[in-house]
């Protein structure tokens, strides 16, 4: 039994869900997805009793190409999350009516599969394909089921596939470079390579250009807030909830360990850029009109800190920056889920046309105030554990960017319950605004459900992670 | 120890069992049986906090309770762990002894509440999270308890959320005191990284025993610390919340916003006062601070007409009188001024309610006046409570207001001044409230008149008892014969060594704190009973009195120089900055694509197009960058 087989059920599964026609397809894609997240759960079992469940094979010979799946902790964290993630964005999306509902199932699935992919791949050609392959089921559920003017989302749905492949580029340039020094794509060889300082830097500007612009960091952000706002929320779920995990995480996997002494040397001027896209992601997001605009700018204070964390180069910032992954992972598709709610009752994102819909509907005013909550980093929710850490890691490197990077404790708290306010709050608003629905409630619940229990206990997945991190620091000082 | 555990388990769970019960089945159940659940829930932990009491007053041995792993930091985990001892223990009681008295209180005061199983579920988990925050061993869990009151402070603020001034006060009360949070936090990473512990008895432990103490990095952790007590515990310059936090329905206003959360900060400070004792210039800075809070809140409750305003400046300003005594290390004075103003301050709140009550919602004592033949119960409470609050002898308020002047007259004299002038308003606006609200003629409706009436029993019992414990609460300290400072000595070391017998200087203080009283009261006695007046209108007020009326203009001059100079900000990058960034990074495929369209006329807007000219504007960065750091 090895991880390829996570990769073959979300591949059929994608399949299958086509094929299954448009009234089946949710269904269908719900059922791959429970299968992908209990073979994921089933794997980690044998990773911990300490079986191999890696897979390598030749792929192309000229150049050496070879299909390498490595699962540590590390990867295996994050496929839970993509397939845990996968399985509630569809169970999500049940109360949607979507025209030709088997293509965007089965893209779900794809891009699933894809994004697992470029977690598992270790091979450098094979991980690049990967990422790049994810980026196509994206570009489709945003252009054909987005809203909006379709003009104007084609620009932005565009103009974001362009810039990300554009910044994929230099990361397939520097690929190409270790290669010819390595002879291997394989992360194993690629780690072994002395390059020198110089090189160093190429490589690390190279790949933080592709994951500057996937995550996305300022100033490169440019992109995220009209595509998050255009795209159907089950796409913003895809993009903000893994896709974005999948550039943190290779500057943990990729980047950090190919260019460490550029890595040390660039250390603060790249801390300091995390932190000051918490707190411009903070600000901005303080006067957004659209709902689903200010989540956007709070992810991207989010995961600014996150990035801050893993460019301390220490067990943990790493520690808390994937704690941080998998914990805004599932906060961020419960407040976007929250948008949704709203947005299937009032067909509005607006802020301005919201308000009063807490006296109507207790349970969803208790569900979304929980993901505010917990997206604000309260104490017992697995986001705490995660900010926690992280700005802990920011301490010891310096106080300054500790206190800078937790100034989220108090701009979150700002931008959050004054949406809140004006989204819940205030007399009762004069459209009727139904309670939650079981699919809805159960979506929500499943998420507050995670976010509860790994904040009070989050040990499991330190265990996971601990130990293939540590490896990688010692790949990373290994010079 | 499993007994212990278990102990501890229920004390904390049961108000957690009761927050469940009323949040999920609360409607269900109906408004009465919702209330005895709720108040139910926290007799039960107030009866384990009893039994610890009686245990540890016995042993002097503090139960440590580590329950699992819970944070992991490379150099040290955070455990999920209790710690009771005599500190905690104390808080405990009131906390849980009060808390059930404003429980009872609640039933009846909150029973025409549509939401009343709402409200329930909110102060159960009030007291879950207070005891999380007293009986924590380590400053995380603490740290749980600490935001988590701030959560139900927040909810219970807002609770009448059609209201949007509520909902502001209430999102003001959390982001201010998130400020106080960030520093707190603050101090945590400083005292992590210095000691790799965050227990508290191994952080004692590491602190007494080191030799070469960064004295620099300590006390910036002590300062950032104290930056958290001062958001909690609403003290200069992160004040303002608890005033506006009047907004919450008055059992709140007596549990949260005076007898227990806002007393978290004092908690907190004597809690790591082997780290505080380390930094004498903190101490100061404290002391300081805590003396010109009072003072200030002093001031501007002598003119406020809201009866909820006079208390809630009221209790910043005894709050500050707590800081002092901190400040001076004199740990055990502000915690019994901690428990004397528990006492006497939800009394008065819970009085205040009983008024407002009675007259269906008027918190306005312009329009109050002669209530003390319609509700005797709520006067004689009321007065005992004032009495106390002004340091009238025998009174609770006497001794543990004495003992802190005294100990600021030891040590500083200008900090004295200050806290007695303090403490003469303090009496003085007191008594303001009491003629203005109890004497002379009733000034509001005809209508209300008719229906004047004294509070129900489950409003009068809690008052009754209130009460009484203000009136006979100082002698758990009585000078030169001190049970409390007997009982809190294993924990501060300096105890005992200091006590001492009452002198002529002390004697004489006291004597100047009760003249100060007793005139502070003749003072309020001559303008309101004598001259018979009334404040005036809001349009009519002028001069001083004006600007103390608006408490200095501070709220204003928070708004002008924090709240709209980041929404200025906000608003500039959302409108400038963005489309500046965006406009930049997309100028080079522009650009490109312009002059390719101009030029070759080829087919414009399509993807390889636009590719091409992005990686080309890419290359010139990088490039340029390149030269750059070449040069």
């Amino acid at each position: 039994m090895n991880v390829s087989l996570i990769l073959i059920i979300l591949l059929v599964g994608a399949f299958a869900t086509y094929l299954a026609g448009d009234k089946l397809a949710s269904k269908v894609a719900l059922f791959f997805g429970i299968v992908a997240t209990g073979c994921s759960i089933v794997l980690l079992n044998h990773f911990n009793l300490g079986e191999n469940i890696s897979y390598t094979s030749q792929w192309i010979t000229v150049p050496k190409v070879s299909f390498a799946l490595q699962a540590d902790g590390l990867s295996l964290a994050m496929i839970l999350l993509t397939t845990a993630l996968t399985a509630i964005i569809i169970l999500s999306s049940f109360d949607n009516d979507f025209k030709n509902s088997k293509a965007i199932y089965a893209l779900i699935l794809f891009m699933s599969f894809a994004m697992t992919g470029t977690f598992l791949a270790s091979d450098g050609l094979l991980y690049y394909i990967f990422w790049e392959l994810s980026l196509i089921p994206i570009y489709f559920i945003a252009l054909i089921w987005g809203n909006g003017d379709a003009e104007e989302r084609k620009k932005a749905v565009v103009k974001f596939f362009i810039y990300t492949l554009a910044g994929s580029l230099f990361m397939l340039v520097a690929f190409i470079y270790m290669y010819q020094k390595a002879g291997s794509f394989l992360i194993e060889d690629l780690y072994k390579l002395k390059l020198d300082i110089n090189e160093q830097k190429w490589i690390f500007t190279a790949f933080f250009l592709a994951y500057a612009i996937k995550i996305p960091l300022i100033p490169f952000h440019t992109w995220q807030a009209n595509v998050y706002q255009k795209a159907p929320t089950l796409g913003t779920m895809l993009l903000s909830g893994i896709m974005l995990k999948m550039g943190l995480y290779s500057l943990i996997r990729w980047q950090l360990p190919l260019a460490p002494l550029a890595a040390k040397e660039y250390m603060f001027i790249f801390i300091g850029v995390g932190i000051a896209g918490v707190i411009y992601g903070s600000i901005v997001a303080l006067r957004q009109k659209d709902l689903k605009k200010l989540l956007a700018y709070s992810s991207l204070a989010h995961v600014g800190l996150i990035a801050a964390g893993t460019y301390t180069l220490t067990l943990d910032g790493f520690r808390g920056a994937v704690l941080q992954m998998i914990a805004h992972g599932f906060v961020v598709v419960g407040l976007f889920f929250a948008a949704e709610i709203i947005f299937r009752r009032y067909e509005t994102r607006l802020i301005a046309e919201m308000g009063g819909i807490r006296s109507q509907s207790p349970k969803f005013t208790s569900m979304f105030l929980i993901m505010v909550l917990a997206s604000v980093a309260l104490p017992t929710t697995f986001n705490f554990i995660g900010e926690f850490t992280v700005l802990y890691s920011l301490s010891q490197i310096n106080i300054w960017f500790a206190i800078l990077g937790g100034t989220t404790i108090i701009l979150g708290a700002y931008y959050m319950l004054k949406m809140f306010q004006h989204v819940m709050l205030g007399e009762t608003n004069t459209k009727v605004f139904a309670d939650v629905t079981f699919a809805e409630g159960l979506t929500m619940v499943l998420i507050i459900g995670v976010l509860f229990f790994f904040g009070m206990y989050p040990k499991p997945i330190n265990d996971l992670i601990t130990p293939s991190l540590e490896s990688i620091l010692k790949v990373i000082n290994r010079a | 120890m499993a007994m212990d555990t278990n102990l501890a388990l229920v004390l904390l769970l049961t108000p957690f069992l009761g927050f469940l019960i009323n949040i999920f089945f609360g409607k269900v159940l109906g408004k009465s049986v919702s209330g005895i659940i709720g108040t139910l829930s926290i007799v039960v932990s107030f009866l384990v906090s009893i039994s610890f009491f009686l245990q540890i007053s016995q042993t002097q041995q503090a139960i440590n309770i580590q329950l699992f792993d819970w944070i992991q930091i490379s150099k040290f985990h955070v455990s999920f762990g209790f710690l009771l001892d005599q500190l905690s223990v104390l808080w405990l009681l009131f906390v849980t002894g009060i808390g059930s008295l404003i429980h009872l209180y609640s039933i009846s005061y909150m029973h025409d509440d549509e939401n009343m199983h709402k409200f329930f579920s909110y102060l159960n988990l009030f007291i879950f999270f207070m005891i999380s925050l007293v009986v924590g061993s380590n400053l995380l869990v603490m740290f749980i308890g600490w935001e988590g009151v701030g959560l139900c402070s927040y909810l219970l603020i807002g609770f009448w959320y059609k209201n949007q001034d509520f909902n502001d006060a209430a999102k003001k009360a959390f982001i201010m005191n998130r400020i106080g949070d960030l520093g707190l936090l603050i101090g945590i990473f400083i005292l992590g990284n210095l000691f790799s512990t965050l227990d508290f008895v191994s952080l004692q432990t590491a602190i007494s025993g080191a030799k070469n103490l960064d004295t620099f990095w300590l006390s910036i952790a002590a300062l950032s610390l104290f930056i958290g007590a001062c958001g909690k515990s609403a003290q200069i310059p992160l004040y303002t919340w608890l005033p506006d936090a009047m907004a919450g329905p008055t059992p709140v206003s007596a549990l949260i916003h005076a007898a227990t959360m806002v007393t978290a900060g004092i908690f907190m400070v004597s809690r790591l006062h082997f780290l505080f004792d380390l930094t004498p210039e903190i101490q100061t800075i404290i002391a300081v601070i805590g003396g010109v809070t009072s003072l200030v809140a002093a001031t501007i409750g002598l003119v406020q007409t809201d009866i909820k305003k006079v208390l809630a400046y009221s209790t910043v300003s005894q709050l500050g009188l707590m800081f002092l005594a901190l400040g001076f290390g004199a740990y055990e004075v502000a915690i019994f001024h901690v428990i004397t103003h528990a006492f006497f301050k939800a009394c008065l709140f819970l009085g205040s309610g009983s008024v407002i009550h009675g007259l269906h919602g008027e918190q306005d004592m312009r329009k109050m006046g002669g209530l003390k033949k319609a509700m005797p119960i709520t006067f004689w409470t009321m007065l005992i409570a004032s009495l106390a609050i002004s340091g009238i002898p025998v009174f609770s308020g006497f001794f543990s207001k004495d003992e802190i002047l005294m100990t600021a007259f030891h040590h500083n004299k200008p900090l004295w001044v200050v806290g007695s002038v303090a403490s003469i308003m303090t009496a003085f606006y007191m008594f303001r409230l009491m003629f203005l609200t109890f004497f002379k003629d009733f000034r509001g409706t005809e209508e209300q008149k008719h229906h004047l009436h004294e509070s129900p029993a489950l409003i009068t019992i809690p008052l009754i008892v209130l009460a009484v414990l203000a009136a006979i609460g100082g002698l758990i300290s009585l000078p030169g014969n001190s049970w409390l400072n007997d009982y809190l000595a294993p924990l501060f070391a300096k105890l005992g060594q200091e006590e001492h017998a009452l002198g002529s200087t002390e004697y004489m203080l006291m004597a100047i704190a009760v003249a100060g009283g007793f005139a502070g009261i003749g003072i309020a006695y001559a303008k309101y009973i004598s001259k018979n007046e009334v404040p005036e209108e809001d349009a009519a007020i002028t001069g001083v009195t004006k600007v103390l009326y608006n408490k200095y203009y501070i709220d204003e001059l928070y708004d002008s120089v924090f709240v709209n100079s980041i929404n200025t900000l906000s608003k500039f990058f959302r409108d400038y900055v963005e489309t500046g960034i965006s406009s930049v990074v997309f100028g080079f495929g522009k650009v490109t694509s312009e002059l390719s369209f101009q030029g070759k006329k080829l087919q414009n807007g399509s993807v390889g197009l636009y590719l091409f000219a992005f990686v080309l504007g890419m290359c010139a960065i990088i490039s340029y960058l390149f030269l750059a750091q070449q040069l």
